[in-house]
């Protein structure tokens, strides 16, 4: 781009923030280019996109929108670089390893992007007469069915649109079958190493929150459950494996204790990974689990979505689920919409979203599941969990890991800031490993671990990728133990040090407003303005 | 099986250090009884890419596409030409297979790209401040309805009867959950909307008004009025847009007074996806700002005063509220909200507004050409890109004939509403740039011999 960015990374800045030799005119650094706002560089009188007619003068009157609207456009050629250069300030699973703990970065299969623009599947109406998107009701069909096998589940409910909201789909079920056997029972129970989500969760659809407590090998107390229970409680939130990496050993007796007391049992399915094809949940019985579509089944992150958040559901939570799905009668594919679920699920607790579901999520997790197959899946979870212990065993003796006792881990292991030199935190080393060209783990989760550190490697890894991982952050630990003050300042490589965000959230600037010009430059509307 | 890297010999050197001697060890917290041994029978074993794209490629082929012909169908989805560049770009996988940008130094891409989302859908919208998108239009919906109970610690909803059905049902299945009451109905078939009767209905109970626009039988209106009326009355009005390019061409609801303005964003780069993914907009006056779900990005500088990007306030998110959070939201849409950018940084306010008016243009045309036919007539007396046919007989058989003659002729009322009988002869029909005058003449010759 030509344009300066005129309110930041000018060289005399860099001079005054600290002496640099390296000071370049345009801020850049060789390929680390930087880039400005489109607010700064494009004009709202240019547009990259032509059009073959004039449209005629509209009659709208007092509604017409008159005043300019200020929104910059740019050519096609400078779209496409602005975009490009922001790009590459990015990480990224295709760069390298993103041992995000809880979060599942594996490889994301190029095949899912092509079927996912199959123009059957990406230029379909939701609303199309249901007999011109049979291969659609298909494809939701199949996916279900895979599921709900995998999980050893009844159902599924297919349309939250991410796993927050499949975790509210769950609780909405467990509601409504209370509300079927007219109990009003208000109480969720939650440990204290679940995702944030889930008490957010149990409190949005209106339930009161407690804790259950854990033992000191980071599970479950199954007895100080138990003591809890009665008929009061509505139902458990469980992650299972758990945040701390282990899995729940009594999860079947919770779930049978839970039940005998007359509550449901919420699976968190974030952690699906480190199971699929060998433990189905069904199996331990889980009530509801959901499925985040982004993780176990490979649809890309996207930069922090769009999810696709599945929910499979016992015998006892089916009935309740939300509307619409699809049945296959004969050769046929029906959707269950709001006009015959009277007659073919009186008992739904509604709607969660408008349409179908995230469809574009299931085209990519169905051709990830069919290039797997059974016995593939398998293979992911043991790969998961191989190379999560392979992490965890390499990395012990520096790292205190507060579980490693406790046996093996699932697919993420769990070290603490334990053993770090005075001052030195999990924080230096999740920045300090991005000047080693990795994303951080997850940092400061589950909080029961101080100074949790959570890594999960995923099966996608080879071990030439894990060994170089593993020095690298026994390295870093090194020197966290030993007080590198330059570790304190870390990133030194990046596109940016670290971000001031207490002024950011202080006083927080959410969109650009035009800078107070200096005298004789053209504003961004005097420059284009309509 | 191509994606899984490791060999056999390196497991088995990992097992080693590991200390385990096989695989199964790893498992050996997994209760006996639950523990698969071979693959789930019954299920397929894995296989190539050729196979499988062999076999996604039959089913997509199973449906009709919409660019395979005639197509009028909106009703909250539209149909868009969206630029090649923008599918080429959110293809980058830098952007596809990052996570959220909770590490900044190394997500500025994502970062300033959400700022420039936020800052475009402020724009767009006439509002002060955006976040960082939501599920999608229903979803963002609801939690406007949840967050002015916030705001004005009222509980009585008033759902103007032009909000799309599916909004309403989300609303009306949280609502049960929740306790917030919730005034709607169906729409009747008039050329005005009810927003006097809304305006009138306003007491010290209501929280916010919800008004759709354009709402869906494609009405619009001047909201002045009512947003006045909820100011005088303490209650906040909530537009709902799920056509943003009218934009281009209306005047945008935060000009107009709205307080919180939510939408569907899908017509600006996502395509029709069948539903979904899609992407939520939220947007509202600054004072609420506090009170607003899912993700923000604000402005900051780093440790050498170079300017940066942050997810910032997230005080009020789960993550750390946990069961005090403004909502259990977690994800955004960020891939969809990068399209959406990307789109509109191509159109510009220049494009923009030249895409609308041709929307427009096209929707009259049609208009015309249809009201033309014995016994069918247009209920709208505005309208921006879609518009109410009133037929002679039931729409949803209409709509299934068309078909058979390879036109996709609009959205029914019946399939919107099955429980109205009054209703049961409407027709929404959207009219959008990627529909040529052949297929408007198309579409009108094959409704009259269907009629007829």
């Amino acid at each position: 781009m030509t344009a300066l960015n005129r309110a930041g990374w000018r060289p005399e800045m860099t001079a005054a923030g600290g002496a640099d030799d390296n000071t370049t005119f345009t801020g850049n650094r060789a390929l680390m280019l930087e880039e400005a706002l489109i607010f700064e560089i494009g004009s709202t009188a240019t547009t990259g996109v032509d059009f073959d007619e004039t449209a005629p003068t509209a009659d709208l009157g007092a509604l017409a929108r008159t005043a300019p609207i200020g929104l910059p456009g740019l050519s096609e050629a400078e779209t496409v670089r602005h975009y490009t250069r922001l790009s590459r300030q990015n990480y990224a699973i295709d760069l390298g390893l993103f041992p995000l703990g809880s979060c599942t970065m594996k490889h994301n299969p190029r095949l899912n992007e092509k079927v996912a623009r199959m123009p059957g599947f990406a230029d379909a109406h939701p609303l199309q007469p249901q007999e011109t998107v049979q291969g659609a009701y298909a494809v939701i069909h199949e996916l279900a069915e895979w599921l709900i096998t995998l999980t050893g589940m009844h159902s599924v409910a297919m349309s939250p649109k991410a796993g927050a909201h499949g975790e509210l789909c769950g609780i909405l079920c467990i509601k409504a079958a209370l509300e079927a056997r007219g109990e009003d029972r208000r109480v969720i129970l939650v440990p204290e190493s679940a995702h944030g989500t889930n008490p957010a969760t149990a409190a949005f659809a209106g339930f009161t929150v407690e804790d259950i407590p854990a033992t000191e090998a980071g599970r479950v107390n199954l007895e100080a459950l138990k003591a809890r229970l009665g008929p009061d409680v509505a139902g458990v939130m469980i992650t299972n494996p758990n945040t701390c990496g282990l899995f729940e050993r009594d999860m079947k007796a919770i779930s049978d204790a839970v039940h005998a007391a007359g509550g449901y049992v919420y699976c968190d399915g974030a952690n699906f990974n480190a199971i699929v094809g060998r433990v189905r949940p069904g199996d331990l019985g889980v009530d509801a689990m959901h499925i985040n579509l982004h993780k176990t089944f490979s649809t890309p992150h996207g930069g922090g979505g769009p999810g696709s958040g599945p929910v499979v559901l016992s015998e006892a939570l089916a009935p309740f689920a939300p509307l619409p799905f699809v049945t296959k009668q004969g050769d046929a594919f029906r959707l269950i919409e709001e006009e015959n679920a009277g007659e073919d699920h009186p008992q739904t607790f509604g709607r969660m979203t408008a349409f179908h579901g995230q469809m574009g999520m299931f085209t990519r997790a169905l051709t990830y599941i069919l290039s797997h197959g059974a016995d593939g899946l398998k293979r992911v979870a043991e790969d998961a969990v191989l190379n999560a212990n392979y992490v965890l065993r390499s990395l012990e003796g520096v790292l205190d890991a507060p579980f490693a006792a406790s046996g093996p881990c699932m697919h993420e292991a769990l070290f603490s800031d334990k053993g770090l030199a005075e001052g030195f935190s999990t924080l230096d080393i999740a920045k300090g490993l991005i000047d080693e060209g990795y994303h951080p783990m997850t940092v400061y989760f589950p909080l029961v671990v101080h100074g949790a550190m959570l890594v999960e490697p995923t099966e996608t890894e080879s071990k030439a990728a894990l060994d170089q991982f593993i020095g690298a952050l026994r390295s870093i630990a090194m020197r966290a133990r030993n007080g590198d003050p330059a570790l304190k300042t870390a990133p030194h490589f990046a596109p940016r040090a670290r971000l001031d965000e207490t002024a950011a959230a202080r006083k927080p600037v959410l969109a650009w407003n035009e800078p107070a010009a200096a005298p004789g430059t053209p504003s961004l509307s005097e420059i284009g303005g309509s | 099986m191509r994606y899984l890297p490791l060999t056999t010999d390196d497991r088995s050197a990992m097992l080693a250090t590991i200390g385990a001697a096989s695989i199964d060890d790893l498992f050996a917290d997994v209760p006996v009884d639950a523990r698969l041994d071979g693959p789930i029978a019954d299920l397929p074993l894995h296989a190539s890419e050729l196979a499988v794209e062999r076999h996604m490629a039959a089913l997509s082929r199973q449906n009709r596409a919409a660019g395979d012909g005639p197509f009028f169908l909106g009703a909250g989805a539209y149909r868009h030409h969206v630029p090649a560049s923008v599918d080429h770009l959110i293809q980058r996988g830098e952007f596809l297979t990052a996570y959220t940008p909770y590490q900044p130094e190394i997500a500025q891409g994502t970062l300033q790209m959400l700022f420039e989302f936020q800052s475009q859908v402020a724009r767009l919208l006439g509002t002060d401040v955006a976040n960082a998108s939501m599920y999608d239009g229903s979803t963002a919906c609801w939690e406007a309805i949840v967050m002015a109970r916030r705001i004005t610690k009222r509980g009585k909803a008033l759902l103007s009867t032009g909000l799309h059905p599916h909004y309403r049902s989300v609303a009306r299945t949280m609502a049960k959950y929740t306790g917030d009451v919730l005034v709607d109905g169906d729409p009747s078939l008039d050329a005005g909307t009810d927003w006097g009767a809304l305006a009138a209905a306003i007491d010290k109970e209501t929280s916010c008004v919800v008004v759709q626009y354009p709402d869906i039988l494609g009405r619009i209106d001047d909201m002045t009025a009512l947003a006045a009326a909820c100011q005088a009355a303490g209650a906040l009005l909530i537009a709902v847009v799920t056509e943003p390019v009218a934009l281009g061409l209306i005047k945008a609801p935060g000009e107009m007074g709205a307080d919180i303005v939510v939408g569907e964003g899908q017509s600006l780069g996502v395509g029709l996806q069948f539903g979904g993914p899609y992407v939520g907009l939220f947007a509202c006056k600054t004072k609420y700002v506090r009170q607003m779900p899912g993700r923000l990005c604000g402005e900051t500088v780093d440790a050498n005063g170079k300017r940066g990007f942050v997810l910032t306030l997230s005080t009020r998110e789960q993550h750390i509220r946990r069961e005090k959070a403004t909502s259990n939201i977690c994800t955004n849409s960020g891939l969809c909200a990068l399209a959406f950018s990307i789109h509109m940084t191509l159109l510009g306010e220049a494009g923009l507004r030249q895409l609308a008016a041709i929307n427009h243009g096209r929707a009259k045309m049609a208009a015309t050409e249809l009201a033309k036919i014995p016994g069918v007539s247009v209920l709208n007396n505005s309208y921006f890109n879609e518009f109410t046919l009133l037929l002679p007989t039931e729409a949803r058989p209409v709509i299934h004939k068309l078909a058979e003659r390879d036109i996709l002729g609009g959205v029914s009322l019946g399939r919107l509403y099955p429980a109205n009988a009054n209703l049961a002869n409407g027709l929404v029909v959207a009219v959008t740039e990627t529909v040529t005058e052949a297929d408007i003449s198309a579409f009108a010759a094959a409704l009259k011999e269907v009629l007829a």
